[in-house]
């Protein structure tokens, strides 16, 4: 297996005397979107400001591209791209001054107008900053993260405080950087963007990593699985013997099959089989938000700051 | 470098932009020489009066004072109040995210003082040039080079005021405050030799005052005394405190 892109093991920090990340362990892969989610103030915001350099960690140690954040800051941030939670640009600054600027940075990097035109920012080019409308800042946003051509890039709430058909167009900026094999680390409190965008998930809580998988395997560990429901009229006693199905329940025509793992796959050959095809064959699957609550112990979280 | 310089150019675009602020900063300037102007002549004291205004006339006094005043101007309203707003916005910890180091932050900062402050002595010789008959410096390449540090003296005085300031209307309100004690009380308001008691202490405590001095034994060949090493003083402490407390964030 290839040298992960980003590793970290047992970083802490504090700010005076509160703590705000506590022993936080993980490793992102090449090309991997990997999602930080968790409540306001868990420590979320902290630990990816801490992974570009931009706070010096307590202990623990961060490696980014085989560099120290903390030592080799200036190094790492030729290589990386940052959207940050909470910053913007001069009111009165163009979107191509600002292209600009930032390519100029990194010589190294793209054409800053291959990637205004990449972006759909060509029409606004003149345009300032404050004129633009949210989805268009953030798309600037994501363009300006990426014009030094970043092998990983971070984007800490980028939908927050967006409309949700702005969002729909951040999550396909987000797409497009997967398919160009961009390694992305998505900071949200948006359970439906993690489950949509994300390969693996790490779920912060009282600023520690309280689980972190693939959303599909959190779901199925942490959500007492998944149920199955059709009607027939045969004898489904067989069904108990599935894999991973753990209870059937008969009511009158009704069947119910609760239990973890690929439920409905496994059901639906063991119906197969017995000639069995009913029309009705439908899974009920738990979301992330569920696993979240479970998780988190708290309620769901409302749009604003970290 | 390249990236100081780069900035630096857009931050004075940017600052053009929103002319108000700009406006401000240039125009005090002009509006109280002509204030001061006008009430004072350029009759030099005559012999038995008390010797005001170092014993020149008020104009010749005033115009290579306020060649000092206009760099001071451009430092302590508009650099503080610039720096405190793009901290607070975020803008400083985007640059920073993005690899803009704090010497190119100040850097870009010294070439809007260098600008505005080039820009604004000019449209001040041309207004006193057209409106008075003063004396021109009596070299022009001394004038230059104590234009020169004394930029470069302010702008580290103001960038520490952006670094003190908690917000961005608390830079404002600091730089507008400092701006009139040094006006009133830092050799371009009244003559200094009227100033008696408190406000004398103050005012020679005053970075003004110095800068004055400095330019005017450049301009009119008066003597500076003490006035290079305060002011140099005040460079390398402003200098040392403003990097020690610079913040991002």
């Amino acid at each position: 297996m290839a040298e992960p892109v980003i590793s970290v093991a047992h970083l802490e920090k504090r700010y005076r005397d509160v703590v705000a990340v506590r022993d936080v362990s993980f490793e992102v892969n090449a090309g991997e979107i990997f999602g930080i989610l968790g409540p306001n103030g868990c420590g979320k915001t902290t630990t990816v400001e801490c992974l570009q350099g931009l706070r010096r960690a307590d202990g623990g140690s961060i490696r980014v591209l085989g560099l120290d954040p903390q030592r080799q800051a200036s190094e790492l941030r030729r290589h990386i791209g940052a959207q940050l939670q909470e910053s913007a640009l001069p009111d009165r600054i163009k979107v191509w001054e600002a292209l600009q600027l930032f390519s100029s940075l990194a010589p190294e990097g793209r054409r800053w107008t291959a990637v205004m035109e990449e972006w759909g920012l060509a029409d606004k080019r003149d345009a300032t900053f404050a004129s633009l409308s949210g989805g268009q800042q953030q798309r600037l946003f994501v363009a300006l993260a990426l014009v030094n051509s970043p092998k990983v890039v971070f984007l800490d709430e980028m939908t927050t405080g967006l409309d949700p058909a702005s969002r729909r167009v951040a999550w396909d900026l987000v797409d497009r950087l997967r398919e160009q094999g961009t390694t992305v680390v998505l900071v949200t409190h948006f359970m439906d963007e993690a489950e949509t965008l994300c390969d693996r998930v790490a779920i912060m809580a009282d600023h520690r990593v309280v689980a972190l998988d693939q959303p599909a395997t959190l779901v199925d560990r942490y959500s007492g699985g998944s149920e199955v429901t059709f009607t027939t009229d045969g004898d489904v006693a067989f069904l108990g013997g599935v894999p991973g199905a753990a209870e059937v329940a008969v009511l009158g025509r009704h069947v119910t099959v609760t239990g973890t793992g690929p439920l409905l796959v496994h059901v639906a050959a063991a119906l197969v089989q017995r000639g069995m095809t009913p029309l009705d064959l439908q899974v009920a699957r738990p979301t992330l938000e569920s696993v979240f609550l479970q998780l988190t112990g708290g309620a769901p979280v409302e749009p604003g700051e970290a | 470098m390249h990236t100081a310089l780069r900035l630096g150019w857009l931050e004075v675009k940017l600052l053009l932009r929103e002319p108000l602020t700009v406006v401000f900063s240039l125009v005090l300037p002009l509006i109280v020489l002509f204030v001061l102007g006008g009430v004072f002549g350029n009759e030099p004291s005559k012999p038995g009066e008390m010797v005001v205004y170092r014993g020149v006339g008020p104009i010749t006094y005033y115009v290579p004072a306020y060649v000092a005043l206009v760099v001071a101007s451009v430092c302590v309203i508009s650099i503080p109040t610039h720096l405190a707003t793009n901290r607070e916005r975020g803008v400083l910890k985007r640059y920073h995210a993005s690899g803009i180091s704090a010497a190119s932050i100040a850097g870009a900062e010294l070439v809007v003082v260098f600008a505005l402050s080039a820009i604004s002595a000019a449209l001040l010789l041309v207004a006193a040039w057209i409106s008075y008959d003063f004396e021109s410096p009596r070299s022009v390449p001394a004038v230059v080079g104590v234009f020169i540090v004394l930029a470069l003296g302010f702008a580290a005085f103001g960038l520490l005021l952006g670094a003190l300031a908690p917000t961005a209307r608390a830079a404002q309100a600091l730089g507008m405050l400092l701006w009139f004690v040094m006006l009133f009380l830092g050799g371009a308001g009244p003559p200094p030799e009227v100033l008696g008691g408190a406000m004398h202490v103050v005012s020679v405590v005053t970075p003004l005052l110095h800068a004055v001095r400095i330019m005017q034994s450049a301009w009119l060949g008066l003597d500076a005394g003490w006035s290079w090493l305060v002011f140099g003083g005040m460079f390398a402490v402003c200098t040392v405190l403003g990097i020690r407390l610079f913040r991002w964030e």
